[in-house]
């Protein structure tokens, strides 16, 4: 550890011509992104970080950023690569931001200790530990509020891929789409209970046309999902079942003889309305119009 | 010790469902409704369970049970007025009920019941043609 660095006293009496050098870096790069970030924005954001960098570096622990002292600058760069994250830089485009004042803060080492080469060598390696430590650690929270995005979207596909429909008077409709897994179910099955209770259905059609494939897990979720409805006194018809999946079923030796099953969506409510004592008819001007 | 109530409406047996149920509790009642049954020569039983907040496999089970031995006794029974969360429970432990009749709330479990059984009328009018 170094015990009298220069970097503070760097820090101090350049601040400007660092800001002014490093601004400069950042909009010569190439990974600059021009369309996402403006001018004064990142002037701004150096500044900001530039600021929070000297008072940080006038502490004891000038190596090690957990400390207290470092966290003005660790939320500062929390938020900017939240933002980043947010407005769609990638994760080598944030840790740019610090990895670009490496070289004003260098050449103002270099320029002050031209004559001492021991210090000197000491000095950019003391810069160099604490820049890459500040620029993991921009990393790390980029990818963790990445992380925090996808989490979030899986959640609202979720919720979006499971819709109960009501398809007439006291018939419900579940268009499945998608894998059938044991989270799903329960959101589906929450769903659908929710709806009957509603809607005061008797009868739910369970469309299986856009589940891509039907195993022995998936076929056990849908069963217990009709056991659930039946439980609220709703009967429950599984339709749109494809031929191979029908093989499928069948190879597997799954029971699906308790369930009513049909092969079209169409035909299933055709029995739902027979069942519910319901009829639609053609009248004579619709069959004159066909 | 406490009760469950129960209602009796011509032909059918009302039983409402208010409180939790604990083990003892649900004994009784399978005790009290077979006796009642059995003493009213009832055709029908209704079990409204839509106060039931918690149930556990025991629970579960008695349900069941009472529902299997009301139909040994000739009385059709309905559970009507599940909760979600109960029914999820209950096919999460395995217990599906399968040989319960079920409906969404008592009015539609009374048209079920209704429905299943002969009409009331007609009965008394065969009576009269015997006698």
């Amino acid at each position: 550890m170094i015990t009298k660095s220069k970097i503070p006293n760097i820090l101090e009496v350049y601040e400007e011509e660092l800001l002014k050098d490093w601004v400069q870096e950042q909009l010569a790069s190439s990974t600059r992104r021009a369309d996402l970030i403006s001018e004064s924005e990142l002037r701004q954001q150096s500044a900001e970080f530039l600021e929070a960098f000297r008072q940080a570096s006038h502490g004891d622990n000038l190596l090690d950023i957990t400390t207290p002292q470092w966290d003005h600058v660790r939320e500062i760069l929390t938020e900017l690569s939240r933002s980043r994250a947010q407005h769609g830089f990638t994760a080598s485009e944030t840790a740019t931001f610090i990895f670009s004042l490496k070289q004003p803060l260098f050449a103002r080492l270099h320029q002050e200790l031209e004559k001492n080469a021991d210090t000197l060598s000491e000095e950019n390696w003391a810069a160099t530990v604490l820049l890459d430590k500040l620029g993991l650690f921009t990393t790390e929270v980029h990818q963790q509020n990445r992380e925090a995005v996808i989490a979030r979207q899986q959640q609202e596909l979720l919720e979006l891929s499971t819709p109960v429909v009501k398809l007439w008077e006291g018939i419900l409709v579940l268009p499945l789409i998608g894998t059938l897994d044991s989270a799903r179910t329960q959101v589906i099955m929450e769903s659908l209970l929710q709806q009957i209770v509603e809607s005061e259905a008797t009868i739910a059609i369970i469309d299986i046309t856009g589940v891509p494939t039907v195993d022995t897990l998936v076929a056990q979720h849908l069963l217990k999902t009709v056991a659930a409805a039946r439980l609220m006194g709703a009967d429950c018809i599984i339709s749109g079942i494809r031929p191979q999946i029908a093989q499928t079923i069948v190879q597997l030796g799954v029971d699906l003889n308790e369930v009513t099953t049909k092969a079209s969506l169409a035909a299933a409510f055709r029995l739902a309305l027979q069942q519910s004592g319901q009829n639609v008819t053609e009248t004579p001007q619709d069959a004159a119009r066909r | 010790m406490e009760r469950i109530p129960i209602l009796k409406m011509g032909d059918l047996l009302l039983v409402t469902i208010q409180v939790d149920m604990h083990d003892r509790l649900a004994i009784a009642l399978q005790d009290d409704l077979m006796n009642r049954i059995a003493s009213t020569s009832a055709r029908g039983v209704l079990i409204d369970i839509s106060a039931l907040e918690i149930v556990d496999s025991f629970i579960g089970r008695m349900i069941g049970n009472i529902a299997a031995m009301s139909r040994v006794l000739d009385a059709e029974t309905v559970v009507v007025g599940m909760r979600p969360a109960v029914a999820i429970t209950l096919v999460e432990l395995g217990l599906s009920l399968s040989g319960v009749r079920t409906a969404l709330n008592v009015e539609k479990g009374m048209n079920l019941l209704q429905a299943s059984l002969p009409l009331p009328a007609e009965e008394s009018a065969d009576g009269h043609n015997e006698e």
